[in-house]
């Protein structure tokens, strides 16, 4: 649908750009000689590791450490796809989704829950970032919102160095999120302090296998 | 190639003689024949970054009349270089740029010499001016010249990196801002301890000492005068 | 890291807060720049606080762009890639508004302000709303819709930390990634403490506890909010899809809680591929905040089931962008991704703060965009500058800001005065001999200040050269003499 017609503002603007590139010609074609991967050499494992713990988020290690990074919450809002082996420890998980008989949870029960437990899309080593796409083990974008706490189950096939890596592998019409670290500001005096309306913390599991 | 064209800059011909004798001498020293042609004025850079194009292109041509036969011109001025270089080509589709040389450019790239042979037993801080660094790329030409010269104490300048406020008729025309900006230059140049402070276009010179003579500091010396100064 | 968890420095201000008077108050906006410079640079508070917040992002933004040995090929790539999107704009308007169509969105053109104005307007009535919610935006600032919302009985309620400071003060912002940069933490304690309404008892000024304020402050609102406002810092042509970047999550909150997501994004914010965000989200955030990725990307694409806002709308600004279009030097402009590296590192902009330039966009960036989207207006903006050359040198798009600001200062209007100046100073100098009898009789002219070496005191115009500068005289001897003993 289009709310373009409004007095013909959409034929207008067209018709201004026209005019005013009548006789701009062609712009030669972008060069693109940036890097697309990182030297093949570099631990990207590592790297990501020391991204994250440069933005103050916790790494964990390996399935049974889920229940570690979850650190005693006791209503975990879960995607409804959530791997059932991910399910672990003594939290009570509420999924939420459009599977089975799973329904939205309200704004209201999110706000309720203590943390969220979800997978992600992809990762990048180089700036730390945690990629969702709405894709497998993911959910909606309010869980992974609302929630004072993200637990994010990363494995190892899923982190790449570069950024440009990143992008195939993403949904490219889903909602996306790209989280590095928990929420910060920077407002104050350009000093960064890690916490203001998103998760204010953010706990990655890694799956090495 | 021996002979280079001098361009001394209209701000050396009317306030700072001292500078243009001394890129002669230090040329001459080289076995270079030095020419100045006494037809040249002003390259037409205050016009043209106030405003008034075509005055500006008026005085290119002038430039480019006097100045075109030569293989190579040599000027102690990186704005005015830059000016050259890169406004040039737009006003007047002139080519000239290429042979037109700052002096640490004609010195480092063109003769090849980095050590001149001068002596300057001082303490002397450097500025590097905003034309000659940004837009004519002289990264640290001139401190590697002035690091060759023989006793010479070189200290770092606080926030070098900082413009001085001058920008021409900007110094008039936001004369509290530029005074601002000078006034924080004028203090870390006298924070060094220095005796002189050196930098590439005495324009830039002009604003600073101008603050320094009111405010207590280094001396202003374009780095020229270093160089030539005899070992 | 906040102080608190360094456990360091205790707030030392719990002390009783001065009232808070806010800059904007005190520098004029519609005055001229130089005017309102002078106002800025007599405020010490205000100039302490950008030198500080300036030297700071200054040096994380060269740290973190240091890191990339292919940067300058990033900036190469990314001024291409927005040339081509200029050339194109058209081909490429249409194209987003067909995907974004078939995802979904509504998508509405708006030709100024005023249009976007009322469009945004109608979408919160028909959504029965009488307030939103919104995402730090530009775009939204240069159209003034929080003004135009408060005539129209609406209310709109930035989210954004430094946003909210500045809404709270009643003052403007003064920057453009950090619209709150010329308050310090104690200033902004008190802003929340006197009008916050519901700032927690005993608020210290630790940025940490200052944040959480602002959290408790604003979570109802996001959770009941039904509609908001963004703005966008890309549109994907290819996909349809819209991107905001940022840190909080008070973006993703806007962006992903209400029913009704409306966002205004100028045409020049087109992007073609969205593999091109491959080179723009490396640039952006190390330019802007200094950081490796910032905290938070979301991108969507019109609404999806389930996910996210159902009524998304998209209204594409022109407001100008279009006339700027028209200068094949200026247009470059348009390529500008609002990091604000440009005013970080302006030796202007540290000293005068945001408001003396009277417009959203201040400093280099500003100075060459605000004369150019509202002509006849800001002409005295492409003075404001020394034009040092840091701005061109940190624009993760290449823009060529001296070059424009010289480009701009071409088309006057110019001073008569000066204007006689420079007529004169031109055919003085285009004529050899009369050049070197000026020269002979500046010589002369300046013989009583030959032994003092300098003139201190000059009237009118050249006081403006003296208050703060000693004007040295000719020399005795000139080059030209020496020369010509020389020779013989």
């Amino acid at each position: 649908m289009s709310g373009s017609g409004e007095g013909g503002a959409r034929e207008e603007i067209l018709a201004r750009m026209r005019r005013a590139l009548s006789d701009a010609g062609e712009a030669p074609e972008a060069p693109r000689e940036y890097r697309r991967a990182l030297d093949p050499q570099t631990d990207v494992v590592a790297m990501l590791i020391d991204r994250l713990l440069d933005y103050k988020a916790n790494v964990h290690h390996g399935v049974e450490a889920i229940a570690e990074a979850l650190d005693g919450e006791a209503r975990v809002v879960v995607p409804a796809d959530l791997p059932r082996e991910w399910r672990i420890g003594g939290a009570e998980f509420i999924p939420d989704g459009p599977f089975a008989t799973d329904a939205y949870l309200s704004t209201e029960d999110l706000d309720g829950m203590d943390a969220v437990l979800t997978g992600c899309a992809a990762a990048v080593a180089v700036s730390g970032t945690i990629m969702l796409d709405a894709g497998a083990a993911q959910g909606r974008r309010a869980i992974t919102l609302v929630p004072d706490r993200h637990v994010v189950v990363l494995k190892r096939e899923q982190i790449v160095g570069h950024l440009a890596e990143a992008l195939p592998r993403l949904d490219p019409r889903a909602p996306q999120t790209w989280i590095s670290g928990p929420s910060a500001t920077s407002d104050i005096e350009l000093q960064r302090v890690e916490g203001v309306h998103g998760p204010r913390r953010l706990d990655v599991v890694l799956l090495e296998d | 190639m021996k002979r280079v064209g001098l361009f001394i800059t209209c701000v050396n011909d009317a306030l700072y003689p001292e500078t243009p004798k001394a890129v002669v001498q230090i040329l001459e020293r080289l076995g270079y024949e030095v020419d100045f042609p006494a037809a040249q004025t002003c390259c037409g850079q205050m016009h043209a970054n106030s405003g008034y194009q075509e005055d500006a292109r008026t005085l290119a041509r002038s430039f480019e009349e006097v100045f075109g036969g030569y293989d190579a011109v040599v000027t102690p001025s990186g704005s005015c270089a830059a000016m050259v270089r890169d406004q040039y080509p737009h006003l007047t589709g002139s080519g000239l740029g290429a042979r037109v040389h700052e002096l640490s450019e004609f010195l480092l790239d063109v003769a090849g010499v980095e050590d001149v042979g001068a002596r300057f037993p001082h303490r002397v801080t450097y500025h590097p001016t905003c034309h000659g660094t940004r837009a004519l790329g002289l990264g640290d030409k001139p401190v590697r010249l002035l690091r060759a010269v023989r006793d010479i104490e070189l200290v770092e300048l606080p926030a070098a990196d900082q413009c001085c406020g001058f920008g021409g008729t900007f110094a008039l025309k936001n004369s509290e801002v530029s005074s601002a900006m000078l006034a924080d230059k004028c203090r870390n140049a006298a924070a060094t301890g220095a005796e002189y402070l050196a930098a590439a276009d005495n324009s830039c010179l002009t604003h600073i000492g101008g603050g320094l003579t009111r405010a207590g500091g280094p001396r202003p010396v374009h780095y020229a005068e270093i160089l030539a100064s005899a070992a | 890291m906040s102080a608190r968890k360094r456990g360091t420095a205790v707030p030392t201000s719990a002390a009783p807060a001065s009232a808070v008077v806010p800059a904007a108050s005190l520098i004029p906006a519609d005055a001229p720049f130089p005017k309102a410079a002078k106002v800025a640079l007599g405020m010490p508070q205000l100039r302490k606080n950008l030198a500080h917040a300036t030297g700071t992002i200054r040096a994380k933004r060269a740290k973190v762009a240091g890191e990339l040995d292919d940067w300058e090929h990033l900036r190469d790539s990314a001024a291409a890639i927005k040339a081509d999107v200029q050339h194109r704009l058209p081909e490429l308007a249409i194209e987003f508004e067909r995907n974004a169509i078939a995802a979904g969105a509504t998508v509405h053109w708006a030709r100024d302000g005023a249009e976007a104005n009322r469009i945004a307007v109608r979408i919160v009535r028909e959504a029965g709303a009488e307030e939103v919610v919104k995402v730090k935006s530009m775009a939204t600032q240069e159209i003034e819709l929080n003004e135009y919302f408060e005539a129209q009985g609406l209310r709109a309620f930035e989210t954004d930390l430094a946003e909210l400071i500045v809404q709270l003060a009643e003052d403007r912002p003064s920057h453009i990634l950090v619209p709150a940069i010329h308050y310090n933490r104690t200033e902004i304690r008190d802003i929340f403490d006197q009008r916050m309404g519901d700032a927690p008892a005993g608020l210290t000024d630790d940025p940490a506890a200052l944040a959480e304020a602002a959290r408790l402050h604003l979570r109802r609102r996001f959770l009941s909010a039904k509609v908001a406002v963004s703005g966008a810092n890309f549109a994907v042509a290819e996909t349809g899809s819209l991107v905001v970047v940022e840190s909080e999550g008070n973006g993703r909150m806007c962006l992903t809680m209400p029913e009704t997501l409306i966002s205004i994004v100028g045409i020049e914010k087109l992007l073609p591929r969205f593999e091109d965000l491959e080179v723009f989200m490396q640039l952006l955030p190390r330019s802007s905040t200094g950081e490796r990725m910032n905290p938070y990307t979301s991108v969507w694409t019109g609404s999806r089931e389930g996910d996210g806002p159902r009524d998304v709308h998209v209204i594409l600004l022109d407001n100008g962008r279009t006339r700027v279009l028209e200068d094949e030097v200026g247009r470059q402009a348009l390529s500008c991704i609002r990091c604000s590296a440009c005013l970080n590192v302006c030796p202007v902009y540290e000293r005068t703060g945001g408001h003396a330039y009277g417009h959203v966009y201040p400093g280099p960036i500003g100075a060459i965009l605000a004369p150019q989207l509202e002509p006849g207006r800001h002409d005295d903006l492409p003075y404001a500058s020394s034009l040092c050359g840091a701005c061109y040198e940190v624009c993760p798009v290449k823009i060529d800001i001296p070059e424009v600001l010289v480009h701009l200062r071409q088309q006057g209007p110019h001073a008569a005065g000066e204007q006689a100046a420079m007529g004169a100073a031109k055919a003085v100098m285009a004529r050899p001999r009369l050049w070197r009898t000026a020269l002979r009789a500046a010589r002369l002219g300046s013989l009583p200040w030959r032994r003092k070496g300098f003139v201190r005191r000059l009237p009118w115009p050249g006081s403006r050269w003296t208050v703060s500068r000693d004007l040295p005289v000719p020399p005795k001897e000139d080059f030209r003499s020496w020369w010509k003993e020389r020779q013989r």
